[in-house]
């Protein structure tokens, strides 16, 4: 059933997201596929924590809070490069993951009670930001503008969002990898059934953390990647709600467990949200349609909107399977 | 292979299993039998790992292994099935197998070429594409054998794999298990359906009320009289012929046993 994606998929959407930029030149396409991307990105992260693994988090936003704060630190109080950020940001997740993972496994917390947990985990780091020092309180940081590559910041958008495009190839690339691995399969079993995984002799524990060190990594690369890219966070900013709401989202709406699901839902709810934004001037009607759609995709296509593709595909299949010899199914 | 000594696992008030010894050797196909609620799944998922115990050993391959996590036991080579089957029903049948095989290879392609060997074995080739969730009861069941199975095991504990199949299904699974065995795979059962027991085992423990009430060859065992007490009640076991009560199985550890029956 689950047939790897042909070649020419991955090739011809990479394309038209290369060329994207030069189609659409202005200001606020780049900073739509900007923000699409990132979103794709960050789906990405929660959808190989809770769509590969099974491990539902509503408190994603902690680790992209984490590699936000830790970039942003040690480039603004210590005089890292911004560059260096990246790498620290993927460590100060993983970090976040494995504290997150280790403590609620360990006391056996799943389901529900494992999303709750990290609920309370991302408001906790959101509080802990508020009242420390070195994370610049309730004020936040404002990294200041210095427009040189050197620097992590550049004049024209575009640059932006090409680094945001190789972040999210490589994290599609995570996911692929995910599906065609020993260790995606393991994450699959225990998605289904952990006491069955565990009877053929899987750690379930010690995948479980591992699969949210990487999921937090991937999370925190995203935070490095927001402060650079809006030059300034606070603990709301970092560690909101919301936006741990829009990763869970954007991989339900694109399907969760899938490679391209993240990014289907990021594409859409950018389009809604921007071109709402900027084709109305009512406040908050982008969130209507949003949840219009929203509520419209659960209900006829409880598996993301992936499985339009996959529909066809299946229908296909059947015809050709049901014209037997005979070659009339034309796929 | 396996020891198993004094092993009591309490529930609440239950002594669901009590004080149970038993030993599988090498090569053996052993069963364990008994009535419903005597304690037969406790027993099997106290000796996996699934269940802390209250009291005794679990000997596998000369290792002490009680107390060890679950995987790391399924690791040793002792590898249970489930009376209610528990696939992964989102994937298919050929992935369901695969994550076993993925325990003995790392590389997905040895791994899928393994998992299709097993599918083969268990007659499952056929259906490799169809997830697990639509499979039938008798599918189900020989999915978990060959999820099992492909982990590449030295001793299969298969809980029930018979219940709900019909007689020819039950027959073809027989033919599999005797199979696995001549692979050189030690096998622990427990079963209802007696003529399989009978004609696979070489070897019977029966257990009531969570305690051993007698063991030995099959023939010796289900002409003994605690047996047919435990299975019938105390009429019919005064109403078998004096013979079946010489027949020489060594009864077991308690003589009051059950007396609260």
């Amino acid at each position: 059933m689950n047939k790897s994606i042909p070649l020419w998929v991955h090739l011809l959407l990479l394309a038209v997201a290369i060329i994207f930029p030069f189609v659409l030149p202005s200001a606020f396409w780049v900073n739509f596929g900007v923000l699409a991307l990132f979103y794709a990105f960050i789906g990405q992260s929660w959808n190989i924590a809770g769509g590969f693994a099974g491990q539902l988090s509503f408190g994603h936003v902690a680790f992209l809070g984490a590699g936000a704060y830790a970039s942003t630190i040690v480039q603004m109080r210590f005089g890292w490069n911004p560059w260096l950020g990246l790498p620290v940001a993927a460590l100060a997740g993983a970090a976040a993951g494995w504290m997150v993972a280790a403590m609620s496994f360990r006391a056996g917390l799943k389901g529900s009670y494992f999303a709750l947990i990290t609920l309370a985990f991302a408001e906790v780091f959101r509080i802990v930001a508020n009242s420390i020092e070195i994370t610049g309180g309730g004020l936040g940081m404002l990294i200041p503008m210095k427009q040189t590559a050197a620097n992590f910041q550049f004049a024209d958008r575009r640059v932006f969002y090409y680094i945001m495009l190789a972040l999210t190839v490589v994290s599609i690339a995570i996911a692929v990898w995910l599906k065609a691995s020993r260790f995606g399969a393991r994450l699959a079993a225990i998605r289904e059934n952990e006491d069955s995984a565990m009877a053929l002799g899987i750690n379930v524990y010690s995948e479980k953390v591992k699969v949210m060190m990487l999921s937090g990594a991937i999370a925190g690369v995203g935070g490095c990647f927001f402060a650079q890219y809006f030059l300034y966070i606070d603990p709301t900013i970092a560690f909101g709600t919301d936006k741990s709401v829009e990763m869970l989202l954007v991989s339900m709406i694109g399907g969760a467990g899938t490679v391209y699901g993240p990014l289907i839902g990021a594409v859409l709810l950018a389009l809604v949200s921007e071109v709402t934004r900027a084709m109305f001037t009512i406040q908050g009607l982008s969130l209507v349609i949003y949840g219009t759609l929203l509520v419209i995709i659960i209900a006829f296509l409880p598996n993301g909107l992936v499985d339009l593709f996959k529909r066809r595909e299946k229908r296909q299949l059947g015809r050709l399977s049901s014209g037997a010899s005979s070659k009339t199914g034309d796929a | 292979m396996l020891r198993i000594e004094g092993l009591t696992k309490i529930f609440g008030g239950l002594r669901a299993v009590d004080n149970a010894s038993l030993k599988v050797d090498a090569g053996q196909i052993v069963a364990l039998i008994g009535p419903n609620g005597a304690g037969k799944t406790t027993l099997f998922a106290s000796i996996a790992g699934f269940h802390k115990i209250n009291a005794g050993r679990v000997e596998f391959l000369g290792q002490d292994i009680t107390g060890r996590p679950v995987h790391e036991i399924a690791r040793l080579g002792m590898v249970r099935t489930f009376q209610i089957t528990q696939p992964f029903a989102k994937l298919s049948v050929l992935e369901n197998i695969m994550v076993g095989a993925y325990q003995q290879f790392e590389d997905r392609a040895l791994a899928e070429t393994h998992a299709r060997e097993v599918a083969q074995k268990v007659g499952m080739a056929a259906i490799l594409d169809q997830p697990a969730s639509e499979l039938t009861v008798a599918a189900r069941k020989r999915l978990e054998l060959a999820r099992a199975l492909a982990t590449g095991p030295k001793l299969l504990l298969l809980d029930e794999v018979m219940a709900g199949l019909n007689p020819q299904e039950i027959s073809e699974i027989i033919a599999v298990i005797r199979a696995i065995r001549d692979t050189g795979v030690t096998i622990l059962l427990i079963e209802h359906v007696m003529h399989a027991v009978m004609s696979l085992s070489e070897f019977i423990y029966v257990l009531s009320y969570g305690k051993i009430i007698a063991e030995g060859a099959p023939r010796e065992v289900v002409s003994n009289r605690e047996v047919i007490e435990a299975y019938l009640g105390r009429g019919a076991a005064d109403q078998m012929p004096a013979t079946a009560q010489t027949g020489q199985s060594q009864v077991g550890h308690s003589q009051e046993g059950h007396s609260h029956a």
